[in-house]
């Protein structure tokens, strides 16, 4: 058999069968009603894709925060004081009408 | 009064998708065309269609209007037929011992006497969709694109994203696998 001879006979074969164009009825109708169920969610995503970005920056605010805490020493206990300076502090009006008499 | 293709495709990237079905409306015949040299049955063809129309309202925004838009829209299509045939490869495994009745005749007919064998037959157009389904997907492409639809290797070169060099060896290489399984439909017919 002439292989040769054969696949241009075939490839001519192919050439005259010309595919039809046909679109199937209301084709375009059915693929913008496709595309408008498509655009609706894609505002959403855009919506949810912001709440996922505002979270995340909340995370990571609150994880630098909860480091730097942990990093930097905390001040020396001196729970006396805070004591004496809270007395002080309340009673500092008192002590003000006391000079003043 | 109708609005320009420019018209639609702005209206289109504002937000406004009931703009696109004139374009779809307009380009689908050839698109459907195009997909029916790549699928057999009409559910895949339809999908084929659809995909393509999908890409192209996603993607519209990398449209730039330097070219018309159904150039933009043929490469869209000529893609997702070769992404269609590298999901499809089901039948490429069979061989040819099931060839129909006329499919035999023709080419009994064609080894008596090639010129008597003509190409209009029914016959022949089954034969080569045999032979096409065999075919790697790249070969099926672009053997359907450099022999069958006739164009130039530069256009095949801006459909597929191929370069010009690498078309021509993916034909070359084409022409010989499709020499490769004629063989194999001779071998399987007559021995």
């Amino acid at each position: 058999m002439n292989l040769v001879e054969l696949q241009k006979r075939l490839i001519v074969a192919a050439r005259k069968n010309v595919p039809s164009d046909r679109v199937p009825y209301a084709f375009e109708k059915r693929v913008t009603a496709l595309l408008a169920g498509r655009v609706a969610p894609q505002r959403l995503d855009a919506w949810v894709h912001g709440l996922w970005r505002a979270a995340l920056s909340c995370v990571a605010v609150a994880v630098v925060c909860v480091a730097v805490a942990m990093l930097v020493p905390a001040p020396v206990s001196n729970a006396a004081d805070l004591s004496q300076d809270l007395d002080s502090t309340l009673l500092a009006s008192v002590d003000q009408t006391d000079q003043v008499q | 009064m109708e609005r320009t293709e420019a018209e639609l495709i702005a209206a289109v990237l504002k937000g406004d998708a009931a703009s696109f079905e004139p374009l779809v409306q307009k380009y689908s015949p050839r698109v459907f065309a195009t997909a029916r040299r790549y699928a057999r049955r009409d559910s895949e063809v339809e999908d084929i269609a659809q995909e393509v129309w999908l890409k192209a309202f996603e993607k519209l925004g990398s449209f730039r209007g330097e070219a018309p838009f159904e150039h933009w829209l043929m490469r869209m299509t000529v893609r997702t037929c070769y992404d269609f045939l590298r999901g499809h490869q089901r039948n490429r495994e069979s061989s040819f011992s099931d060839l129909s009745e006329p499919e035999n005749d023709w080419l009994e007919r064609f080894v008596a006497a090639p010129e008597s064998a003509g190409e209009d037959a029914d016959a022949a157009r089954l034969l080569i969709q045999r032979v096409l389904e065999k075919l790697s997907p790249q070969a099926r492409l672009v053997i359907t694109l450099l022999e069958i639809e006739d164009r130039p290797v530069k256009e095949i070169s801006q459909l597929t994203g191929w370069s010009v060099p690498l078309v021509k060896v993916r034909a070359f290489r084409a022409r010989a696998e499709m020499r490769k399984i004629l063989a194999k439909m001779a071998k399987d017919k007559y021995l």
